[in-house]
């Protein structure tokens, strides 16, 4: 029996700003798209994964939950997990990859479903409920207004400028490569328009210092799916698998403001525990763009560069274009994409290790991709190869 | 109007830290065995995992390790910009606070910044705020 897990097929559904379709149908038409790209039938999947699972709390965040898909699908699964409590977004797909190299599954559909946008047009039914208390992480926090990711995130930010010297024209290189990507991403229409210039990078007004509007993702409508199968059940699909060469996930305390550097410092150091590939044979990175800081610390915390000079790693952004030595976000990021948490960069992935890019296709016949996921405490993050 | 500042729920672990302020103590939780700080607060010391814990005074002052200005009303009619900064608690190794550096204006905040503690009461919780010492 073989112990490797593949991904076999991957889905993605319309990407739009308020989406009038419901997210239930979001998520069948990802997963229409992906088995057929894997060459199976629903009835061929057994197993269903997701992160973070249905939240009943605050369903414009994930509306989706793998009970919902199982039923909807008429699959017979064998296995299911959706849940928060785990390393990032990503790891949904590293347990499905677990349950296949087990034997416990042969193809599990793992997804992340949002509906951040379309569900703030409708808040009775996809928004919390008011609430006079906060409890938990966020009561270190919101009481000092530091309500968002965005004031967390910059934290860390800060002190790569106080401490290293990164510059504002350095960080804008996420954006502007995102947005340039983006412009030739067929599902990135909704979220970027044009492409994005220094000028206007620069002139943006600011959310938390140093990250201004265009360092933040934006709420989006849209599911992604990703096909998991085992390395012995190849014989089922019809398309390339793409392997699941190593994962890694670490979180050390789930505190934005108690550790002393993101999880995805040692989550990128452990990543290469697990592997013979090394960070030289990286011809692609996805790397999640929540807030555009957050591709520094994978730069860092994968050894594309030392601690801190991240910055300078991306200066110009030729290094990190399409056509540059470790092409970036090559469908935009969640900056130009729009916000799918983290699926999207699996997605992306897969699709440039398998050439079906289209225009933003990069040059090379790429083999080895990152994908990463999660933020401040969280990290995920597999690495994929096509052998 | 300013809007009033998110309220913790209280419970028995963060009782002593968002009350403490009522009598001018900014209560870290200290283990009575190993000597060491945990925060946030919790039943037991996450050094050790002795019980033999209890809320103590910290000296209220420590250090800006790191800030950002925020520009971003995130509550209507929140007052903008504000420095949300992570301090460093001198004495207390190991634990910093999310905080607002008050009393000064934004762009006088900076790395490395001495700062003490005051605390803003609003409905029975004292929020631990910090100024700049000079």
């Amino acid at each position: 029996m073989s112990r490797e897990a593949y991904i076999t097929g991957v889905g993605q559904s319309e990407v739009g700003v308020r989406l009038p379709r419901h997210p239930l149908l979001l998520t069948v038409d990802a997963a229409r798209e992906a088995i057929a790209e894997a060459g199976l039938t629903f009835d061929q999947i057994d197993g269903v994964f997701s992160f973070p699972g249905k939240v009943s709390g605050y369903l414009a965040f994930s509306p989706v939950g793998t009970d919902d898909v199982i039923e909807a699908l008429g699959i017979r699964s064998k296995w299911q997990m959706g849940g928060m409590e785990q390393p990032a977004q990503l790891s949904a797909i590293g347990m499905a990859a677990w349950a296949v190299k087990q034997g416990i599954c042969r193809h599990v559909l793992c997804f992340r479903t949002v509906y951040e946008a379309g569900g703030m047009a409708d808040p009775a039914q996809y928004m919390p409920a008011r609430s006079d208390t906060v409890s938990g992480a966020s009561q270190w926090t919101s009481p000092f207004w530091a309500t968002s990711a965005a004031c967390w995130t910059a934290q860390y930010a800060a002190r790569h400028v106080h401490k290293y010297g990164m510059t504002r024209e350095q960080l804008g290189q996420i954006a502007i490569n995102g947005s340039k990507n983006a412009m030739l991403n067929p599902r990135a229409r909704a979220i970027t328009k044009e492409e994005l210039t220094l000028d206007k990078y620069m002139s943006a007004r600011m959310i938390s210092t140093p990250l201004c509007l265009y360092d933040c993702d934006r709420f989006s409508d849209a599911s992604t799916v990703v096909i998991v199968s085992a390395g012995d059940a190849l014989d089922e699909v019809t398309c390339e698998p793409i392997r699941i060469a190593a994962m890694s996930g670490s979180v050390d305390r789930y505190s934005w403001d108690q550790v002393e550097w993101p999880a995805a410092y040692d989550a990128g150091r452990d990543l290469w525990a697990h592997t013979d590939y090394t960070v030289d044979d990286v011809d692609t990175a996805q790397f999640y763009d929540g807030f555009a800081f957050l591709p520094i610390t994978w730069l860092e915390g994968l050894g594309f560069c030392e601690k801190g000079e991240g910055g300078r790693f991306i200066e110009g952004g030729t290094r990190i274009a399409r056509d540059g030595e470790l092409p970036l976000n090559t469908a935009g990021g969640q900056l130009g994409a729009g916000r799918l948490h983290g699926f999207g960069f699996a997605h992306e992935a897969v699709t440039q290790l398998r050439g079906n890019a289209g225009e933003r296709q990069i040059p090379g016949s790429p083999k080895v991709a990152v994908a990463t996921s999660g933020g401040g405490p969280l990290a995920a993050a597999l690495l994929l190869a096509r052998d | 109007m300013k809007p009033k500042r998110p309220r913790p729920k209280l419970d028995q672990e963060n009782m002593a830290f968002w009350t403490g302020g009522a009598e001018g103590r900014l209560n870290i939780v200290h283990c009575g065995d190993c000597g060491q700080y945990t925060h946030p607060p919790r039943v037991l010391c996450r050094h050790c995992q002795s019980e033999n814990i209890a809320p103590k005074a910290a000296p209220g002052t420590g250090v800006i390790d790191t800030f950002t200005i925020n520009y971003q009303p995130w509550a209507k009619d929140l007052e903008v910009p504000y420095v949300i900064a992570r301090v460093a608690l001198d004495g207390i190794p190991g634990v910093y606070l999310t905080t607002n550096i008050v009393n000064c204006a934004v762009e006088d905040v900076a790395f490395g910044d001495r700062v003490r503690v005051l605390f803003e009461e609003q409905d029975g919780i004292h929020y631990p705020l910090f100024e700049r010492v000079a």
